[in-house]
């Protein structure tokens, strides 16, 4: 018996006029429209109107097991919270069957329901309470709450006296304390500051291996590939894609680097160029000069751009952000640090700058390359966030059995020296 | 592994009350009921004063003005602790009402974030109000000393008042607060329809003051038959009207049983659009 069963899900919202909530106005237009009604064909208020449907979900089928625990990914409005928002009974589905077998406690939001007048201490009890626990569960566990967020000596003090550090890491104590037998978290991890929200990701990897099944929404692919045995991939609202969470997370990558490992400025009518310069290709090259997307961490690989410089200018700089996959700059860097390069590129044409990143720099992962133009202390010519996308491996290791995980954007090759000092 | 199964389908139709759910979520009832409780009069003042201060003063202002100046008939009860008996009832009515119609559009953040019964947060919001109701009391006890006013045995019938007063303004609240989730304009309504239906309702004045003709309207109004015999359960002076008293018990089904059917249908797509 699977812990979730989703059998043919859908949920539809309706635009316009017409809306699930038969209300009086309703029953008054019902009215006033019953005489138009015989006469028209297709006249039955209340019918569905098919132009005016949005179908945030569709046809979502799949089975999660007593244990597993599944990702969910997918870009903005692919239904991710739709879905978990059916599965939490928040909200009602349109078509379909959802069945759930275990006590299912639902994380959408941490501290939903605190209160800003009432004590840490009371709030705990209020919180706890919303979430689903028994009073006696909350009794037993308020001081490991207490611990967990650090808040001992302000457990008399109103919530809203608190800083808002404090106010999550609460709010989050009590909601990790939560133990039901299934669990649906949307995103929660965003909150706090760094080193809570390790504790925090330490804490679910402990209720992972307690054997609870989880269905755990994320933007975040480092945390879903570390919490995630499997994953499920929205588009749409359309089910796209169920396997384990690095072949989906791979695919998914593929799919939303819509421009590939190449762009150029035909396939992207985003891009603005001006009277004085075009950019015109991104690209990225491997070791052996393939344009690729996917690239080994323990060799040279290349980002190339090409523009064209159209009028007499001030040479242009072009500038590279390597992003991770939850969208920060991990370097930037760009092609007049070098300043012998400005020379290069006085007069107007066409021009390529390549620059290399060096092997046994970067550690696996999913990164992104962002770029943007401009003229030293005068005008920026071109901005832009994560262009294209490509994963990087550890190909060496693919003969070991079992690869070693680092954490990190980068693995730099450094030097270590061992000395016995005796 | 608990055998606990869950199925979730689309709604269809009319939905069943699931009573042994509620049960369950009895704690989370008790908790917002003591939310409400506690958070009530922080950062005030008098704090639980407000609770005797409001009826109290309106009591003043209708003892000058009607008992005084117009003399409205007050069943031969002096005519301060006759208002204040009725006021006592109506002001929980009306604050129960208004703070549990107003109450879903309040907890939209639970509403859209956390799965529990709805029918608990109107049914929490008109059980806060009770304890104001009891701390009012009291001062009704001290005038019924001074006037030397004293209850006969129909006092026991006092908390079987208060259970239907309670029913009836959940009835209506069910209407109201599920209707205000979509049409906010209920929250402009409500006051306006609170101040009117007090005065279809003998809160200042007594029954007798009603043309016989027009005492049916009366009988319509549920609320009216328990103001009445709340009054005289509590001073323990007049007989208990029980055709008044069964008209209104059948209309306060009435509101109770269709407001729970409304707020049922219309509950699952609360969270889509509140």
């Amino acid at each position: 018996m699977p812990a979730i069963k989703v059998e043919n899900l859908g949920k539809s919202y309706q635009i316009g006029e017409l809306d699930q909530f038969y209300d009086l106005r309703d029953a008054i237009t019902d009215a006033f429209k019953f005489p138009f009604r015989l006469f028209s064909k297709n006249g039955k208020s209340g019918e569905v109107n098919q132009e005016n449907t949005i179908w945030a979900l569709k046809d979502i089928n799949f089975e999660v097991k007593h244990g597993e625990i599944v990702g969910v990914i997918g870009r903005n409005g692919a239904g991710k919270s739709t879905l978990l928002k059916i599965l939490s009974r928040i909200t009602a589905p349109t078509t379909g069957t959802v069945t759930l077998n275990g006590r299912v406690g639902s994380l959408l939001e941490v501290g939903t329901g605190f209160h800003p007048e009432l004590t840490g201490r009371e709030n705990i009890f209020l919180n706890g309470s919303i979430l689903g626990m028994s009073k006696k569960e909350i009794e037993r566990k308020f001081d490991e709450i207490v611990d967990f967020a650090e808040i001992e000596k302000f457990l008399d003090t109103p919530v809203k006296r608190y800083s808002s550090g404090m106010y999550v890491r609460l709010a989050f104590a009590v909601a990790a304390h939560l133990e039901p037998e299934i669990l649906l978290v949307d995103e929660v991890l965003a909150v706090g500051d760094i080193a809570f929200q390790k504790k925090c990701l330490g804490k679910m990897d402990d209720v992972s291996k307690e054997g609870r099944t989880i269905l755990f929404v994320s933007h975040n692919m480092a945390s879903i590939t570390r919490i995630c045995n499997s994953a499920v991939w929205l588009n749409n609202g359309e089910f796209k894609l169920f396997d384990d969470t690095q072949t989906v997370i791979n695919e998914y990558l593929n799919s939303i680097q819509v421009y590939g490992a190449e762009i150029d400025n035909q396939k992207l009518g985003l891009i603005k160029n001006t009277d004085e310069f075009e950019l015109k290709i991104l690209r990225l090259y491997d070791s052996e000069m393939n344009i690729t997307s996917e690239i080994d961490v323990t060799s040279n690989f290349f980002i190339e751009v090409i523009y064209n410089i159209k009028k007499q200018i001030t040479p242009p700089r072009i500038n590279i952000r390597l992003m991770s996959n939850e969208g920060s700059v991990i370097f930037q860097t760009n092609d007049l640090e070098d300043s012998k390069n400005e020379k290069l590129k006085l007069k107007p044409g066409e021009y390529k700058s390549i620059c290399t990143i060096p092997g046994g720099l970067l550690n696996e992962g999913n990164f992104g390359i962002a770029l943007s133009a401009d003229i030293p202390f005068v005008k920026v010519l071109f901005y832009s966030d994560t262009l294209i996308t490509f994963s990087a491996h550890r190909l060496e290791t693919n003969t070991l059995k079992r690869s070693e995980k680092w954490t990190g954007y980068i693995k730099p090759n450094l030097n270590w020296e061992v000395l016995n000092i005796n | 592994m608990s055998d606990n199964s869950l199925v979730i389908k689309p709604p269809k139709g009319y939905l069943k009350i699931d009573f042994k759910e509620l049960w369950s979520y009895r704690e989370l009832l008790f908790f917002l009921v003591w939310r409400d409780i506690k958070v009530r009069y922080k950062q005030t003042v008098v704090g639980a004063g407000w609770a005797i201060i409001q009826p109290v003063f309106q009591m003043i202002v209708f003892t000058i003005f009607f008992g005084n100046i117009a003399k409205v008939d007050s069943d031969g009860l002096p005519y301060p602790i006759f208002s204040y008996s009725g006021l006592l009832l109506w002001t929980y009515f009306s604050s129960a009402l208004s703070g549990s119609s107003n109450s879903l559009v309040g907890s939209s953040n639970l509403i859209s974030k956390v799965y529990f019964p709805r029918l608990i947060i109107p049914l929490s919001s008109s059980l806060a109000p009770v304890v104001d109701y009891i701390i009012a009391l009291s001062i009704l006890f001290l005038m019924m000393v001074y006037y030397g006013i004293y209850p006969d045995f129909k006092i026991i019938f006092l908390p079987l008042v208060l259970i239907m007063t309670f029913f009836v303004t959940t009835g209506i609240s069910f209407w109201l607060s599920s209707m205000n989730v979509k049409f906010r304009d209920v929250k402009f309504v409500l006051p306006f329809f609170i101040q009117l239906l007090m005065f279809l309702t003998p809160v200042i004045y007594s029954v007798d003051f009603i043309p016989d003709k027009f005492v049916w309207i009366l009988y319509l109004n549920p609320l009216a038959a328990l103001i009445d015999i709340h009054r005289a359960v509590l001073l323990g002076y007049d007989e208990i009207n029980y055709l008044f008293l069964s008209i209104s018990i059948l209309i306060n089904v009435i509101i109770f049983i269709t407001g729970l059917r409304y707020f049922r249908k219309t509950e699952s797509f609360f969270a889509d659009i509140i």
